[in-house]
């Protein structure tokens, strides 16, 4: 009659506590065994042994007294690489030599080399073994001198907490001097007292995980089974803690792409803001300008292979002065004609963009290249658990900003500059003055050219160097104009920033087209709020 | 009587329905009653290309209204084209009824491949000829009038507003390529089987939608000249000219610019909607900013602000394309940049413009 009185959970628990007594004898039992011989000699003996629960055992305590084969020996072993011999017993390291196997003693010996495995069989091991060697590498890593591997092993038996660690690692905490490292040390603790402490010991767990953005923080606290109301309140505290620090940072993130995203359409969008907003000229051209930069680029990687990280610091002179000189042949041979006719220099200068494109597809193919990105700027900016700003990305938003810096300085501070400025607010009182403004606009115009050329050598790391790579920006890079202003440089590096951030924004939930879309009626329907951009020139002459 | 009025005054434009007349004769008699094996036999193949082209012309005719006389340098003409050319396809698309390789009689075919369960809301009455042809007309129309009244209430002009005609042309390209918007997405709507009960691949429906392209062209230059050569044209070409002064004066210059603009995308609806059935697919590609560039080319090669100069222009540049793109495709992107190169540089007035020039020396 009590049988049925027992229900499933219960009937569960009574099983492991049955299967929980067994182990525990049987363990014990192989434990006085080794503890009886109190020698690692023993110990490396078992390892032959059949028997998982002594092996287990014996590894254990082989990596707690850690002589200085423990490691090699343990880590063989989950390679499938330890082997002892049939007679006598003793543990080999395998080699493969060219189709010979050598057997190299674990301690003193000469190696023995053969065609054929026999003699020898190898240390089996299952997967409880395997995640305990696991556990017990990461362990014995504690004590490593280098910071950055003892991080390492922490995060290793962060992904596989084990309650035997739990005396380690206190008292690695109290010898340990790096930061990052005693951080996420009381992480793993942590985790582990969570599961096996007692109730103040949870509480405080608790406390500690909720300042942590360790996925592992998170998940040991969403599958915690909280014994009491208090610690479910605050196991739940916490995982909300938790989930709007993530947010923040997920955020954070976001805007950093934003930001990234900004600054290249920011970087497309300057040279067009001089051809067009201090020159009128409406250049449908620039995208195959930024073009001609990336195919600089690609081409100096060629003329450099073994110096890729060098070639991109190349390519940048390179490709200002290659999209300047083009710029500057663009404007002698056909804008010079059409002063003061800004919507016949769109037809006119959409006509050289095709040419453009088919003479690049003649010399190089219709068929896209690639740049390689070097290895200075990949990997990632690891700022804590969650939020990583890769190189690229970043160094991009720098590149951006210099350029920009370097153009304001150009535009404000010399002689070229002023006579810029002087042309494009009034040419007739410039030429009196003595500007000859015919060179004047062929230099602004070389200048916009080559910073094309710049934004062309940034695009050729991020996508496929095309012959319609142009296309792809040019409307783009209109729109930042725009919105920003014509005419204004600070203008256009506000709108770049601003148009990548809001797209970036409404990617998660509209998804990469609609947000696209939505931008661009955001702009449309901005300039009929403010017909001149962001940051209207301010004049006061009437149009006609 | 006005008719007649007009084309005494207009010599060229008399010229231009006149040769339209005779070509819808001659077409359709060379290509049905000369035997194929005769070397007068005009094949269906030229007969649907010069459809085509006469499609093309009456979009050119559109643009110019506005370029030439209003002096908006419109980079999203094609828009309008192609959504006249979408509310088309859709009518075709309901036509094929059962014969999709899918055989559902209500839901297109990519519908059923992307396992929609219903016809979404703005499909319906696309069953109708005569809904169909009305949002040809009403849906350039209103798009064309919303756009137009938030501009020019604004203000924008010039430059900034030829790039938000860019925006919107992009903007609805980008949308119709999505699967969710249900029109066809990346492939658009093809596989056209017929047209009012017509088999669509038959030599006389061939014909009949080249003569329609023909009288459309003819009515939609008609009309045009009509509208250039009244009080209403000589006032846009005044905003044209002097959009200040004009206003100071006292008109309207909203109402005149929006009245224009939207009579122009009506038209390049239409020869949206004449272009499908001929071409046999309509896809996201027609929104491309650079048709709508390109078709500025051929209203400016032929001659802007002369309405004629649009259509001669169309017809050349696109010909010229067809012969190109088959004979030497590596020179035909030379060509066509050359000729906007040469044309702004040395042809502002277009081929008409020669003529006039040849006229005042002698």
């Amino acid at each position: 009659m009590l049988v049925f009185l027992i229900t499933t959970p219960m009937k569960k628990s009574i099983f492991l506590l049955f299967l929980f007594f067994f182990m525990g004898y049987s363990l014990q039992a192989v434990a006085s065994e080794v503890s009886e011989n109190d020698s690692l000699q023993a110990a490396w003996k078992v390892l032959s042994d059949k028997n998982y629960n002594k092996k287990a055992k014996a590894i254990e305590f082989i990596a707690q007294q850690n002589p200085p084969e423990a490691v090699p020996a343990i880590k063989a072993m989950l390679e499938g690489q330890l082997y002892y011999s049939r007679r006598g017993k003793e543990l080999y390291f395998l080699r493969e030599i060219e189709g010979n196997y050598e057997f190299t003693p674990l301690f003193d010996g000469e190696p023995i080399i053969q065609k054929k495995k026999r003699g020898f069989k190898k240390v089996k091991i299952n997967n409880r073994l395997r995640s305990l060697i696991r556990q017990l590498l990461a362990v014995i890593r504690l004590d490593n001198e280098d910071a950055n591997i003892r991080l390492a092993a922490v995060q290793d038996l962060l992904k596989n907490p084990g309650i035997e660690a739990a005396g380690r690692v206190k008292n690695a905490i109290e010898k340990e001097t790096d930061d990052r490292v005693i951080t996420s040390m009381q992480t793993l603790l942590a985790v582990i007292q969570l599961e096996s402490g007692d109730e103040t010991e949870q509480l405080s767990a608790i406390e500690t995980l909720s300042q942590s953005l360790n996925s592992s923080a998170m998940n040991a606290l969403s599958d915690y089974q909280p014994p009491t109301e208090a610690l479910k309140n605050a196991a739940q505290s916490a995982i909300k803690k938790i989930n709007d620090k993530r947010d923040l940072y997920a955020k954070a993130e976001t805007v950093f792409f934003g930001l990234s995203l900004g600054s290249v359409l920011a970087l497309s969008a300057i040279g067009l803001a001089i051809t067009f907003g201090v020159m009128g000229v409406i250049n449908m051209a620039h995208g195959e300008l930024m073009m001609i930069g990336a195919y600089t680029t690609y081409v100096v990687q060629l003329l450099m292979p073994n110096n890729i990280g060098a070639s991109i610091l190349v390519a940048i002179p390179a490709a200002f002065i290659v999209a300047g000189l083009v710029g500057i042949a663009i404007e002698r041979s056909v804008i010079r004609h059409l002063y003061g006719r800004p919507l016949e220099t769109l037809l006119a200068t959409f006509g050289v963009s095709l040419v453009l494109q088919q003479t690049v597809r003649t010399i190089f193919s219709p068929l896209n290249r690639s740049v390689e990105t070097p290895q200075w700027m990949s990997g990632a900016w690891q700022i804590n658990e969650v939020l990583a700003l890769t190189w690229n990305r970043l160094y991009i938003i720098l590149f951006c900003l210099a350029v920009f810096a370097a153009l304001i300085m150009v535009m404000k501070k010399t002689t070229l500059g002023l006579q810029v400025r002087a042309v494009s607010q009034n040419r007739t009182m410039a030429r009196a003055m003595g500007v000859r403004s015919t060179w004047v606009d062929a230099l602004t115009f070389g200048l916009g050219s080559g910073i094309a050329g710049l934004a062309g050598v940034a695009l050729s790391l991020l996508t496929n160097v095309g012959p319609n790579l142009g296309q792809a920006y040019i409307i783009d890079s209109f729109m930042v104009v725009v919105f920003g202003g014509v005419g204004n440089l600070w203008g256009t590096l506000v709108a770049g920033m601003s148009l990548g951030v809001i797209n970036k924004l409404l990617e998660p939930w509209a998804g990469a087209v609609l947000a696209k879309i939505l931008v661009l009626i955001f702009i449309i329907l901005f300039i009929q709020k403010r017909p001149k951009g962001l940051f209207p020139q301010r004049g006061r002459a009437a149009e006609d | 009587m006005l008719l007649m009025k007009m084309i005494r005054s207009d010599k060229p434009g008399a010229w231009l329905l006149a040769i339209l007349l005779v070509v819808s004769i001659v077409v359709p008699v060379l290509n049905l009653l000369v035997p194929e094996n005769s070397a007068f036999h005009l094949s269906t193949y030229t007969v649907t290309l010069l459809g085509k082209y006469l499609t093309y012309a009456l979009l050119a005719l559109a643009a110019d209204l506005v370029w030439g006389y209003l002096g908006i340098l419109t980079l999203g003409h094609a828009a309008f084209f192609a959504l006249g050319g979408y509310a088309m396809g859709m009518y075709l698309m309901r036509q094929i009824g059962e014969r999709g390789v899918y055989g559902d009689p209500v839901l297109p075919d990519f519908m059923v491949f992307l396992n929609w369960q219903e016809l979404p809301w703005f499909w319906y009455g696309f069953d109708q000829f005569w809904f169909a042809a009305l949002m040809v007309i009403v849906v350039p129309g209103i798009l064309a009038y919303v756009f137009g009244y938030l501009a020019f209430r604004s203000r924008v002009t010039g430059v900034y507003l030829s790039i938000i005609t860019q925006a919107m042309t992009y903007a609805l390209m980008l949308a119709f390529f999505r699967n969710e918007m249900g029109f066809g997405g990346n492939n658009g709507l093809t596989d056209f089987k017929d047209i009012l009960g017509f088999d669509l691949r038959a030599d006389s429906t061939r014909i009949a939608l080249f003569l329609a392209s023909a009288a459309a062209l003819a009515i939609g230059y008609v009309l045009s000249r009509i509208i250039v050569s009244s009080r209403l044209g000589l006032a846009s070409v005044a905003i044209r000219d002097a959009e200040s002064r004009s206003r100071f004066i006292g008109y309207r210059v909203e109402n005149i610019k929006l009245w224009v603009f939207v009579f122009s995308a009506v038209m390049a609806g239409v020869a949206g909607a004449l272009y499908v059935p001929q071409v046999g697919i309509i896809n996201p590609g027609e929104f491309s900013p650079l048709n709508s560039i390109e078709l500025l080319i051929w209203v400016a090669i032929g001659g802007r602000g002369t309405l004629y100069g649009a259509i001669i222009g169309a017809m050349l540049v696109n010909y010229s394309k067809t012969y190109f793109t088959a004979a030497l495709p590596e020179v035909w992107l030379y060509a066509l940049g050359a000729l906007f190169i040469l044309v702004t540089l040395y042809l502002p007035k277009g081929i008409v413009g020669l003529r006039n020039m040849r006229k005042e020396k002698a």
